[in-house]
C-alpha cells in the first residue's frame, strides 16, 4: 500500500515552530491522514537528515508544508532543496506565506540586528562583544554557520510556490480541508491562497455603524461593546485588509486582528492598504474643520509598522527599511 | 553627470491639472523633471500609488489638490491631506526622509504656483539625492 | 481589451506650439517601438478635419482599438478627438489624451531633449491607460420636468416667468412674506429714473397668476437631497396665520394691533404693527401675522386682530407645513445684503443716527416710504442742507473691509445725488469717490448730467473720518485733485455700502452643495464661459448672489439661468458620465468603511450586506476606491492597475 500513499514532509524555516506544532493539531486526523499519506521528511516530528532529503530523485515528495521564512543561507538552500523534490510546495502558515513576525526585522539592518541581539539586550553578558561569524576555526576545526541574511524574505520570494495556507498559525481546519482536497486530488489553481475570498469583516458579526472615526485607542483604553466594529471604536483592527477565512475569532473575544491571514486578493500590500484606510475614514468633527489634529493623531501614532505590517512587513512594497541618505530637517 | 530627479505629480482634475495648463497658457517656465499623472480627485490617490512611485524609482512624489473648502467633489482633498501625513509617517519609519513626499493645494488659478511648486520640489529632491529605489 | 491592443498614437504638432520645443517626429518614431502600439504618426494639426481624418483612416485601416492622441490639455479637445474615436467606430472611451502642449511643451522651452523626453513619458503613460480603458456607455436617467427657484427678487422672478412661460412647472421660494426682492424697495432706477416698483409690480402679480408658478412665500428650503434632474427638496412653509384667499386686505387687524415693530421693508425708518402687509403691492396680496412680534400665540395673549377681522381669515392654529417637491433642475436667486454700517468703524459704526445707508436712502427717497418721499433726515425730520455721499464704503479696501467693488455704487450714488438736487433744489451734494464705474449702457452719460447739470460736487478721494461735531456729522476727506484735505460740515451722511451675499447663501451652498468663492458669492462653473451654471450641474445662477450686480444685470441673468433650466428640463433623459465606482461582488465584504466617505451618499451596504453603488449619485472622484481596504471598489477607466502602469512608464525604466 506503501505505494499509493502521497508522500508528504513538512519544514520548519524562520518561524516559532507553533506551524509545526499546528499540524498537530490535527489531532486525531492525523491518523486518518497517515493512512493515505507517507511521512518522507519532517526534523521537528521524525528523525531525517538533511542528507535523506538531498538522496531523493527529483519531485518524489507529493507535498511540502514549509513554514517559516527565509532568514538565512539554511533556510534557502533547504527550500531550494524542497523544492526540487517535492510536486507540491505549499507555503504554510504567515511567515512562509508573508514572511511573517520575524519579517519586521527588516526594520533593522543585518548588523544592527547582531548587534542588538549579541552585546545590547539586558539578559546578554558579552563583556568582549563577540559578534558569531560564520566561518570560525576552534582547534584547528573550521566551523560555519548558516549565514545570515539582510532581508527576511517570504517562502515564494525565494522559490516558486504552488499554494498558499495563511494563518499564525494555520487553524487546523483550513489545513484539514486542504488535505482533504489533497487526497481527492481536487487542489485549487496553482498560486492559490487557501482560504476565503474576502475579508475578516465578512466572518465577524460586528458591526460598522459609524461614518467616520475621531481617534485612536488602544483596547484596553475601551471598554468595547461587543457588536460593534472594533475600528468603529477606535482599536486598529486589521480585518478590513486581512484575507478571511479564519472565522474571526480574534474580534469575536474583543482582540483585534492582527492581520495574520495576509492581504485579501486584491491588495498586495496590506499593511499601507490599512494605513490609507485608518487616515481615509480619521475625522476629528466636522469634515475639514480638524486637519492639524488628524495629522497630529495620523503621525503620532505608536509604531505603525509593527501595528500595520506586523505578518507582511517583507511582502510589503517597500519589503522593510531602506536606506535614503537624510532624515527630514 | 548631475543627478536629475525623476518626480511623479499626482495632480487632481479640477484644480491642480487646470492650474497647470494655466502655466502653460501663461507660457511658464519651469524644470521637466515632474511627470504629472492626472488622477479625478485627490482623494483618489491611494498611498499604495506613492509607495509604488517610490518602489519603481521615482526620487520624489507630488500630490496636488483643490484648496480646503474647494474640493470639486467636496471633501476628496482631505482623504488626501490625512493619507499623505500618514504615508509621511510611514516613509519617515521606513527610512526614507518625508520631505520626498509633498502634498500641495493648487488652484485652476494658480498656474504660477504650480510652476514653483514644481521649481521648489525639484530643487529639493536635486539636494536630497537619488530616492531610496533609483539605482541608476 | 478583450482582443489584442492595438494602440494608434498621433502627436500634433499645434504649428509651432508643441513642435517648437518638443521633437515631435521622435515622439512618432519612439510611440511606434512601444509595446502594443502598431501606428504612430504626427501631424501639423490634428484637430483639424484632416487630422481627424487621419485617425479615421487609421483606425480602420489599422485596426486600431485604442487612440492616444499626443496634443493640447484634454479641457481643450478631448471632446473632440473622443468624437472622432466614435465617429471610426470605437466606443468613446478608447481614446485617451495625452497633454503634451499645457503640460509639456510651453513649460519647458529650454530647448535640447528634456521636454522630448517628458513628451514621451506622457504617452507612454496614455498607452498604458488606454489599452486598459474599457468601453462605457453613458449612464441614461429620467428627470422631473419642474424647476425650482430659490429667491424672488428681480432676478429669481424674471427665471421663474422665463421657465413658466416655456412651459415648465416652477416652484417659486421666497423667504420673505412677499417677492420682490430688494428692488421693491428702491424709489427710481439708474440710468432711466424709472419709478422701481412700476416697473416690478406687474411682473410680481405675473407670477402669483401664472398658472405654472407655484409661489411659495414667507417659506424656506430645509433639506435637498438628489442629485441633477432628481432633486428631492423639503420647503418649510412658514404660518402667516392669516388665510391670503381670504384676506381682503382692508386692513382692520393692523389698525388694532396694539405691537409696534421696527419696519424691515423701510430699513427701520419706520414701525409696523405684528399683523402687517410689508407694502401695499405685496404679492401675495395678504396680511402677514409676526409670531416673533406678536404679544403671544401660545399661549394665546391677544386676540385683537382676529376679533377685527371680518373676513375670518385670521388663523392663530397655523402652523409650520414641510412641503416635499421633487425638480429637476434649480435657480438660485438669494440676492444680496448690504454690509452692515455698524461694520465701519470708520463711519462711527452705526452709531450716528444721520448716518444712513444707499437701501435706507432709498426709502427716504420712495413715494411711498416713511417720509412720503421727501428726504428728512432721521434725527430731527429735517430737511439736511448739506448732504455727503461716501462711495466704496465697506469696498476695495481688502485691509479693512471687502476688497472687491461692489458695481452699483457709483450709480446709485449719482441717482441719489441727482434724487436729492431735485427734491431739495438749494441742497449741497458731495460725493467722495475713489474712482467713477459707469460700464453700462447710457450710464456715463448719466454721471456726467449729474456731475455737470445738476452741480453735484465730486471730490476724489477717500473719507478718514466722520464724527459728530455740534450736532451735525464732521466729514473729514481728501481731495486728491487739489492734493487738500476737505472738511464738510454735513446734516446727512449717506454711505453706499458693500454689496454681501445674503446671508441665506451660506446655507444655501450647503443644501445643494455648491461652492462659494473667496467673498461669499456662489461660484459659477466658469467665470467667463459657464457664469450662470454650477460645477456639479442642475443649480443655476441668477442676480447678486453670484456676484454684486444692477438690475438689468440681474434680470439677463435670471434669463440665463432660466434657459440654462429649461435646456436640462427639454431633455427627454439625462446622460451622465460613466467614469463611476463599480463593486466586486466577490471580493467585497461590507465592512462599511466606504460609506461614509463617499461625499454624495452614492454608497449603502445591500441586503447581502456588501456595498452597492448608486451609478447616478456617484460622481466618479474614486475617494472611496482609494479607501477601500480590500480593494473591492474601483473606478472605470481610472483603475489601481492603470495608475500603477502610468507611473511605471513614468519612472519605470
Amino acid at each position: 500500500m506503501t505505494e499509493n500513499k502521497k508522500k508528504v514532509a513538512a519544514y520548519w524555516a524562520s518561524s516559532c515552530g507553533g506551524c509545526d506544532v499546528a499540524l498537530l493539531g490535527l489531532h486525531e486526523k492525523i491518523v486518518d491522514l497517515l493512512e493515505n499519506a507517507e511521512i518522507v521528511f519532517w526534523p521537528a516530528a521524525t528523525d531525517f537528515k538533511y542528507d535523506d532529503l538531498k538522496g531523493y530523485p527529483d519531485d518524489e515528495i507529493d507535498i511540502t508544508f514549509f513554514n517559516g521564512g527565509i532568514r538565512t543561507d539554511e533556510n534557502e538552500e533547504i527550500a531550494n532543496l524542497l523544492r526540487k523534490k517535492s510536486k507540491t510546495l505549499v507555503a504554510y502558515g504567515s511567515c512562509a506565506a508573508q514572511g511573517g513576525i520575524p519579517g519586521l526585522a527588516n526594520m533593522s539592518s543585518r548588523e544592527e540586528l547582531l548587534e542588538t541581539v549579541y552585546t545590547k539586550t539586558p539578559t546578554t553578558h558579552n563583556p568582549e562583544g563577540l559578534i558569531p561569524s560564520e566561518v570560525s576555526t576552534r582547534d584547528g576545526v573550521e566551523l560555519r554557520l548558516p549565514g545570515l541574511q539582510e532581508r527576511v524574505r517570504s517562502l515564494e520570494q525565494a522559490v516558486d510556490v504552488d499554494f498558499f495556507i495563511p494563518g499564525c498559525p494555520p487553524p487546523p481546519n483550513l489545513t484539514q480541508k486542504f488535505l482533504g482536497a489533497l487526497l481527492e486530488g481536487e487542489l485549487p489553481e496553482k498560486g492559490s491562497v487557501f482560504a476565503g475570498e474576502r475579508t475578516v469583516c465578512d466572518e465577524c458579526d460586528r458591526e460598522w455603524k459609524g461614518k467616520s472615526i475621531s481617534e485612536v485607542r488602544r483596547p484596553h483604553e475601551v471598554e468595547i461593546d461587543p457588536d460593534v466594529c472594533l475600528l468603529d471604536q477606535g482599536i486598529i483592527c486589521m480585518g478590513p485588509a486581512t484575507r478571511s477565512g479564519c472565522g474571526a475569532g480574534c474580534p469575536e473575544v474583543n482582540v483585534p486582528c492582527k492581520g495574520c491571514f495576509g492581504p485579501p486578493a486584491k491588495v498586495d500590500d496590506q499593511g499601507t492598504e490599512m494605513l490609507n484606510s485608518l487616515a481615509s475614514i480619521l475625522q476629528v468633527g466636522e469634515e475639514g474643520k480638524g486637519l492639524e489634529e488628524e495629522r497630529n493623531i495620523l503621525s503620532g501614532l505608536r509604531d505603525p509598522i509593527g501595528s500595520f505590517y506586523t505578518y507582511s512587513l517583507p511582502s510589503s512594497i517597500f519589503g522593510g527599511r531602506v536606506d535614503d541618505g537624510g532624515k527630514d530637517e | 553627470m548631475e543627478f536629475e530627479p525623476e518626480l511623479v505629480g499626482f495632480l487632481c482634475k479640477w484644480c491642480s491639472s487646470a492650474g497647470a495648463d494655466l502655466a502653460g497658457v501663461s507660457r511658464r517656465q519651469y524644470p521637466s523633471n515632474l511627470v504629472p499623472v492626472t488622477v479625478n480627485c485627490s482623494g483618489r490617490v491611494d498611498a499604495s500609488f506613492i509607495l509604488k512611485a517610490f518602489k519603481d524609482g521615482a526620487d520624489g512624489v507630488l500630490v496636488s489638490g483643490c484648496h480646503p473648502g474647494d474640493c470639486h467633489y467636496t471633501s476628496g482633498n482631505y482623504k488626501a491631506w490625512r493619507r499623505v501625513a500618514m504615508v509621511k509617517r510611514a516613509l519617515e519609519e521606513f527610512g526614507v526622509n518625508p520631505s520626498r513626499l509633498r502634498l500641495e493645494w493648487v488652484s485652476a488659478t494658480e498656474g504660477d504656483k504650480f510652476a514653483s511648486v514644481v521649481e521648489e520640489f525639484t530643487g529639493e529632491i536635486r539636494e536630497l539625492g537619488p530616492g531610496p529605489f533609483n539605482h541608476d | 481589451m478583450g482582443s489584442k491592443p492595438r494602440v494608434g498614437v498621433f502627436v500634433c504638432h499645434c504649428g509651432e506650439n508643441i513642435a517648437g520645443s518638443v521633437d515631435v517626429a521622435k515622439l512618432a518614431e519612439e510611440a511606434v517601438g512601444l509595446e502594443d502600439v502598431v501606428f504612430a504618426t504626427d501631424y501639423e494639426y490634428m484637430c483639424s478635419d484632416p487630422g481627424q481624418n487621419k485617425i479615421v483612416e487609421a483606425v480602420d485601416e489599422e485596426g486600431l482599438n485604442g487612440v492616444v492622441v499626443a496634443a493640447c490639455s484634454p479641457s481643450m479637445h478631448e471632446e473632440t478627438f473622443r468624437n472622432v474615436v466614435e465617429d471610426s467606430g470605437l466606443n468613446r472611451y478608447r481614446c485617451e489624451i495625452a497633454n503634451i502642449r499645457e503640460q509639456c511643451s510651453w513649460v519647458h522651452r529650454n530647448g535640447g531633449t528634456s521636454p522630448t523626453s517628458k513628451a514621451l513619458k506622457i504617452i507612454k503613460g496614455a498607452v498604458q491607460k488606454v489599452k486598459r480603458n474599457i468601453p462605457l456607455e453613458p449612464v441614461e436617467m429620467d428627470h422631473s420636468d419642474k424647476c425650482l427657484v430659490i429667491g424672488g427678487g428681480v432676478s429669481g422672478i424674471q427665471a421663474a416667468l422665463d421657465v413658466a412661460e416655456a412651459g415648465n412647472e416652477v416652484i417659486l421660494v421666497e423667504k420673505e412674506p412677499t417677492i420682490g426682492g430688494h428692488m421693491a424697495q428702491l424709489s427710481e432706477t439708474f440710468p432711466t429714473l424709472d419709478c422701481s416698483q412700476c416697473i416690478l409690480t406687474p411682473k410680481m402679480v405675473q407670477v402669483s397668476r401664472h398658472p405654472d408658478i407655484e409661489l411659495m412665500t414667507y417659506s424656506e428650503v430645509r433639506e435637498v437631497s438628489g442629485f441633477v434632474g432628481n432633486y428631492r427638496v423639503t420647503i418649510e412653509k412658514k404660518p402667516t396665520y392669516v388665510d391670503p384667499d381670504a384676506c381682503n386686505l382692508c386692513g382692520d387687524c393692523e389698525d388694532v394691533c396694539p405691537v409696534e415693530v421696527s419696519d424691515e421693508f423701510d430699513e427701520g425708518l419706520s414701525t409696523r404693527k405684528a399683523i402687517h402687509i410689508p407694502f401695499s403691492q405685496a404679492v401675495p396680496s395678504s396680511y402677514t401675522l409676526d409670531e416673533d412680534a406678536c404679544l403671544g400665540l401660545n399661549p394665546l395673549c391677544c386676540t385683537e386682530c382676529s376679533d377685527a377681522c371680518d373676513a375670518d381669515a385670521v388663523n392663530y392654529d397655523e402652523s409650520s407645513q414641510f412641503v416635499e417637491e421633487e425638480v429637476g433642475a434649480i435657480v438660485v436667486a438669494t440676492g444680496y445684503d448690504l454690509y452692515p454700517k455698524e461694520e465701519m468703524g470708520e463711519y462711527g459704526a452705526g452709531s450716528y443716527q444721520d448716518v444712513v445707508d444707499g437701501l435706507e436712502f432709498e426709502r427716504m427717497l420712495s413715494a411711498t416710504g416713511p417720509t412720503g418721499g421727501e428726504v428728512r433726515r432721521p434725527s430731527d425730520g429735517e430737511v439736511p442742507n448739506n448732504v455727503v455721499f461716501i462711495q466704496c464704503s465697506g469696498s476695495r479696501d481688502p485691509e479693512n473691509h471687502n476688497p472687491y467693488c461692489s458695481k452699483i455704487c457709483c450709480m446709485y450714488t449719482a441717482k441719489h445725488a441727482k434724487l436729492y438736487k431735485e427734491s431739495v433744489p438749494d441742497g449741497n451734494a458731495y460725493v467722495f469717490y475713489i474712482d467713477i464705474r459707469a460700464g453700462g449702457k447710457e450710464y456715463e452719460e448719466f454721471i456726467q448730467e449729474v456731475q455737470e447739470e445738476e452741480r453735484v460736487l465730486y471730490l476724489k478721494g477717500k473719507v478718514s473720518k466722520l464724527e459728530e461735531v455740534d450736532g451735525s456729522l464732521r466729514v473729514t476727506g481728501v481731495d486728491q485733485t487739489i492734493g487738500e484735505k476737505v472738511e464738510i460740515d454735513a446734516d446727512l451722511v449717506v454711505l453706499a455700502q458693500s454689496i454681501i451675499p445674503s446671508d441665506r447663501a451660506e446655507e444655501v451652498s450647503k443644501q445643494l452643495n455648491l461652492n462659494l468663492g473667496p467673498n461669499g458669492f456662489y461660484k459659477e462653473a466658469h467665470p467667463k464661459l459657464r457664469p450662470v451654471e454650477s460645477i456639479g450641474g442642475g443649480v443655476f445662477f441668477a442676480g447678486a448672489g453670484q456676484a454684486p450686480k444692477d438690475i438689468p444685470d440681474s434680470v439677463s441673468q435670471g434669463s440665463g439661468a432660466a434657459a440654462k433650466a429649461m435646456d436640462l428640463l427639454a431633455k427627454p433623459t439625462l446622460s451622465q458620465d460613466p467614469q463611476v465606482v463599480e463593486i466586486d461582488e466577490e471580493r467585497c465584504s461590507g465592512c462599511g468603511l466606504c460609506l461614509g466617505q463617499c461625499p454624495y451618499g452614492a454608497l449603502e451596504l445591500n441586503s447581502r450586506g456588501i456595498a452597492e453603488v448608486n451609478e447616478i449619485l456617484c460622481e466618479g472622484c474614486g475617494t472611496c476606491v482609494s479607501g477601500c481596504p480590500s480593494n473591492s471598489l474601483s473606478l472605470k477607466n481610472q483603475t489601481d492597475e492603470q495608475v500603477n502602469e502610468v507611473i511605471k512608464a513614468y519612472v519605470g525604466d
